[in-house]
């Protein structure tokens, strides 16, 4: 895939959102959360990024959509990577999986939902994966505090 | 048993042996020292091994450091068989549980090494994840600083440990006996 057909995913994919950027050789893409699985299922399907590498989410806590879940797609054939931004409020941080494009997604999704305490509707396994059952909050928010510890077994005297 | 078929030549009885010198037929020692002794040369290590200090371990265990010279190479895989708890790494507030079940299940008399930073103090980690050092659960006898420790240091603190067990009151009858 050349580097003019920036363009052409910009025009066919997110023709309402802001202009598509290239940051360290990766094309960004900003999208609303409603479009996200279906610029997923055209990237995947017409565009050939059968690969997701990735899913995470960055906590902007001043704004009022204060979550970024990030994807990360790459081309195997072309050998391009794309990343797309999608925000969401602290309120109802809900977006859709992308279980039924990518098996991998399950795994990621579950860990970002450890971390951010991201909804990803339509993945039906979101126990703790890194975490443990009992952990309360979302550690890699900006508001978890830092020194906060939950330990599960007790601490000796001294 | 007739003794022109038994091979070896059966010895005098040792009232009628003469020796010039019976300076070595008698040894005197302390209970303590000897089982002291006994017991510092004869560790059995378990290695709870969970992050990349595991490289050092393998180090210090092979063969250019060999701490066999200290009674202290044969790892055992059931704590039930060790006597020395190596712990080696990181341990996290999820893994805790499953290194406080296996220091429970070692028998006495038992030692504890923290190996390496994280496990003595959780090193450079302060975070919802990790377990500010293993001596918040179990007791610790020698703590092996470094990031990873350096063989030597490694080798200091299974000296030290021996020391330790050299020192301590051995009691053979315990009020758990």
């Amino acid at each position: 895939m050349a580097s003019d057909d920036l363009g052409t995913l910009q025009r066919e994919l997110v023709p309402a959102a802001g202009p598509a950027t290239v940051s360290h050789g990766t094309i960004v893409l900003v999208l609303a959360a409603a479009e996200l699985v279906t610029t997923a299922r055209r990237l995947r399907d017409e565009f050939g990024f059968d690969l997701l590498l990735d899913v995470t989410a960055v906590d902007w806590p001043a704004d009022e959509l204060r979550f970024e879940v990030v994807h990360h797609l790459y081309s195997t054939r072309h050998r391009v990577r794309v990343r797309l931004k999608t925000r969401v409020g602290a309120g109802n941080p809900v977006v859709d999986s992308l279980c039924a494009l990518y098996g991998s997604a399950a795994y990621m999704e579950r860990e970002c939902h450890d971390m951010y305490g991201i909804v990803f509707r339509g993945n039906r396994d979101l126990r703790p994966i890194l975490l443990y059952e009992g952990f309360e909050g979302h550690p890699l928010r900006k508001d978890y505090p830092k020194l906060r510890e939950q330990p599960l077994v007790a601490y000796r005297e001294g | 048993m007739d003794a022109r078929t038994f091979p070896i030549t059966p010895v005098a009885p040792a009232a009628s042996r003469s020796t010039k010198d019976a300076a070595f037929e008698y040894l005197t020692t302390r209970k303590d020292e000897l089982i002291g002794w006994a017991r510092k040369f004869s560790l059995f290590p378990y290695p709870f091994v969970t992050a990349c200090c595991a490289m050092e371990f393998m180090a210090v265990s092979a063969s250019p450091y060999d701490t066999d010279r200290f009674g202290a190479a044969l790892p055992r895989f059931s704590p039930r068989q060790a006597d020395l708890l190596m712990v080696v790494g990181t341990v996290t507030h999820k893994q805790a549980p499953i290194l406080l079940k296996v220091y429970e299940q070692m028998c006495e008399p038992k030692w504890v090494m923290a190996f390496g930073v994280c496990a003595s103090s959780g090193g450079f980690y302060q975070n919802y994840a990790t377990l500010l050092g293993i001596d918040k659960i179990i007791p610790v006898d020698v703590y092996v600083p470094g990031c990873p420790p350096r063989p030597e240091t490694v080798i200091d603190g299974i000296m030290q440990l021996q020391d330790k067990i050299a020192r301590s009151r051995h009691p053979i009858v315990t009020e758990r006996f």
